[in-house]
């Protein structure tokens, strides 16, 4: 065992903690060999710079994990992302997915719902139910979550411009459950800045937009203390063509973005970053996605540290979700796509993820069909069971090669963060176009690699071979549009629709004011009040983003 | 000559609600490098307003990238918006995410082709060079 102070500390103050919480797996862990496994491999001697550089697992810089046991206290959350047509054809796909195992849930909206529209709405048409489950209202959140008790399954909610809605809808869902507010687990996503980037889901201006996201962390860390309130989210730039040091890079520099709104809001930034969590992307390149994860969490801590003067560790940790590279998943021979997520999903858990969604082989068609999804799932529940790569702690530290890639990707990193500060800071970057067009271009260049065959692609520029069938796709139904309009309908019919009146004016005037405006929306969705019509009553405050033209 | 006139003046658009514009603004990137001028419209447009933008532009090609499920819906509602304005001739071209089974009902509805996911960049460049031009001849004799 190592001599050094610092370990034993750490065992002391950090590791006996968390193992009287969270005992790990087993009493003792070996290899197939019957080799005894150690918890934290460690150089043979501990000095100053293994200290600053990499410390111990749960602890400053938290290069090596957030947690100072990692899998061998609890495996990673397996979530995998569904969602389609109606609320009820959603709740029986989250409850096949607990059934087989998943432990979180991932919720997929569709795109009216995305951009807070009504299923109604003309510019919905052809979109309800299509990538996601269409939300109206209260109602159709309730049917989503009937039989899925909220105080113990964590939920995921992919959205982001109205994302303080459907937590509002969420709260009011497990109210009706008997759960109180403070039970709740789950995340938004709620990270707008990567919208007006890379994913384009936006509905109002980065400034108002701002303000929304910093009321939420406001009104969470007092309602929902157990609710990440953004999901600060690399996936989607890196997705849009972005390279791995830009999409930590611009990934960080958002989050300092909103660290920075809610301190100058006033919050104390002990109290809402510990609830802040991240999403990357895992995608082919393995040592780099290891190296990669490692360097974000070193910046993140430094950043909340000395930039923001965060005092405790729960602030300065990067706890992060991850899914496999959906860019990476190729039309030719779609069976290979299993061994792509397979990598990808192991680039994950060696470099510490929390959570893990891995695509599905027939993703580059459409949605996934169940047995596709069953496939995906075992992937995880393969590597977590049979690989024994949870047995010990960032199993890959030490490595010279994985070490200095994490150096350098850090140190790159960095650099393209300052330049961002240096033009002024996120908002203005996005402004400018300057960040979308970087990512464009790395985005065009690993596009022409592969029609040059200057990157080989299996199945696409090589070892290619005839196409036989196509695979069969999951279709939504035409009939889930039509009868989420009628639905909607009825309950614009049923509702006390003064009540909805008088709230979405009060809801207005705290928007033009500088009260939080939560739990307005709370009392809005309560009542029925739609999507569409809350966001149409911020649309009238706060105005609508237009994008930059051009590539 | 100028660059834009050697091959067409050609739309590149996304319709609906989708934001996924990676493809899309691969494939305006590399029509412009391969000599065609690309209006580019970026994203969230209806069906009427990219009609629209294509018979201002006086564009020889549209090429609309939908990732969405939209395309059934959303494809069709812009052939009949183009051909509201008289403008029903314009190749139409679909790419992206479209289920082999929505190919014949697009081309059906007016589509002229439909390049799915895994069609090689050559591939495209050739189509709308070869529908461009076509269409660009057919205008000439007219005139």
């Amino acid at each position: 065992m190592n001599e050094h102070p610092s370990f034993a500390a750490w065992e002391e103050n950090v590791l006996k903690k968390v193992l009287e919480r969270t005992p790990e797996r087993a009493k003792e862990f070996v290899t197939d060999s019957g080799l005894p496994i150690e918890r934290l491999a460690l150089p043979e001697t501990v000095d100053e710079k293994y200290l600053t550089k990499l410390g111990f697992p749960g602890q400053y810089p938290f290069t090596r994990g957030v947690h100072p046991t990692m899998y061998r206290g609890r495996l990673w959350t397996m979530r995998q992302y569904a969602g389609f047509s109606s609320a009820e054809d959603s709740n029986k796909r989250y409850r096949y997915l607990l059934e087989q195992g998943t432990t979180g849930l991932s919720v997929a909206f569709d795109l009216p719902t995305q951009i807070g529209y009504d299923s109604d709405h003309p510019l919905s048409c052809g979109e309800v139910g299509r990538v996601g489950v269409a939300i109206d209202t209260l109602a159709d959140l309730e049917a989503l979550f009937t039989g899925i008790p909220v105080d113990k399954v964590s939920t995921s909610m992919t959205i982001n411009a109205p994302a303080a809605v459907l937590l509002a809808m969420y709260v009011v869902v497990g109210e009706k459950q008997g759960v109180k507010p403070a039970q709740l687990m789950g995340t938004i996503q709620n990270d707008i800045l990567k919208e007006y980037i890379a994913r384009g889901t936006y509905i109002f201006p980065p400034r108002p937009s701002l303000r929304l996201t910093t009321d939420i962390f406001a009104w969470c860390s007092k309602e929902t203390p157990q609710f990440n309130t953004i999901s600060i989210s690399g996936y989607h730039i890196r997705e849009a063509g972005s390279t791995a040091i830009q999409e930590i890079a611009y990934t960080l520099a958002n989050g300092c973005t909103y660290v920075q709104a809610a301190i100058d809001a006033g919050l104390d930034v002990d109290v809402f970053a510990p609830r802040l969590a991240f999403f990357f992307n895992a995608s082919p390149d393995l040592f780099e996605e290891v190296a990669k994860f490692r360097a974000a969490r070193r910046l993140w801590a430094r950043f909340m540290k000395e930039r923001f003067h965060a005092q405790k560790p729960a602030s300065q940790t990067l706890r992060f979700h991850t899914q496999t590279a959906g860019y990476s998943l190729t039309a030719q021979q779609i069976d290979n796509n299993i061994v792509r997520v397979t990598l990808q999903a192991l680039a994950a858990v060696l470099g510490g993820t929390q959570s893990l969604h891995t695509n599905s082989r027939d993703e580059a068609f459409g949605l996934p069909t169940e047995n596709s999804v069953r496939t995906s799932l075992r992937t995880q529940q393969i590597i977590a069971c049979e690989s024994g790569v949870c047995n010990t702690v960032d199993p890959l530290a030490g490595s010279y090669f994985i070490e200095d890639l994490t150096d350098r990707i850090e140190r790159e990193a960095l650099t393209l963060i300052e330049e961002i500060d240096r033009m002024g800071g996120m908002i203005a970057a996005i402004e400018s176009g300057v960040v979308q067009r970087q990512i464009e271009l790395s985005a065009f260049r690993y596009q022409q690699q592969i029609d040059r065959g200057e990157r080989t692609i299996v199945g696409v520029n090589c070892f290619q071979e005839p196409e036989k069938v196509f695979p069969q796709t999951f279709r939504v139904g035409k009939a889930v549009e039509e009868n989420q309009i009628k639905r909607l309908h009825e309950i614009r019919k049923k509702r006390d629709n003064g009540k909805v009146k008088k709230n979405l004016a009060d809801l207005e005037e705290a928007a033009r004011g500088k009260e939080n405006v939560m739990p307005f929306i709370v009392e809005a969705v309560r009542c029925y009040t739609s999507i569409g019509e809350i966001c149409d009553a911020l649309r009238g405050v706060f105005g609508i983003y237009e994008e930059r033209k051009g590539f | 000559m100028e660059a834009g006139q050697r091959r067409g003046r050609v739309l590149i658009g996304k319709v609906g609600l989708d934001g996924h514009d990676r493809g899309a603004k691969f494939i305006a990137r590399s029509l412009r490098d391969d000599g065609f001028e690309v209006i580019y419209t970026g994203i969230r447009h209806t069906p009427e307003e990219i009609a629209s933008v294509a018979v201002q532009e006086d564009v020889d090609a549209i090429g609309i990238s939908l990732l969405s499920g939209a395309h059934n819906e959303l494809i069709p509602a812009m052939i009949h918006a183009l051909c509201q304005a008289d403008a029903g001739d314009i190749p139409v071209i679909v790419g992206g995410a479209i289920p082999q089974e929505d190919i014949s009902y697009l081309k059906d509805k007016g589509v002229c082709e439909v390049l799915t996911t895994g069609t090689p960049t050559q591939t495209i460049l050739d189509v709308f060079r070869m529908v461009a031009n076509e269409y660009r001849q057919k205008k000439h004799t007219y005139e």
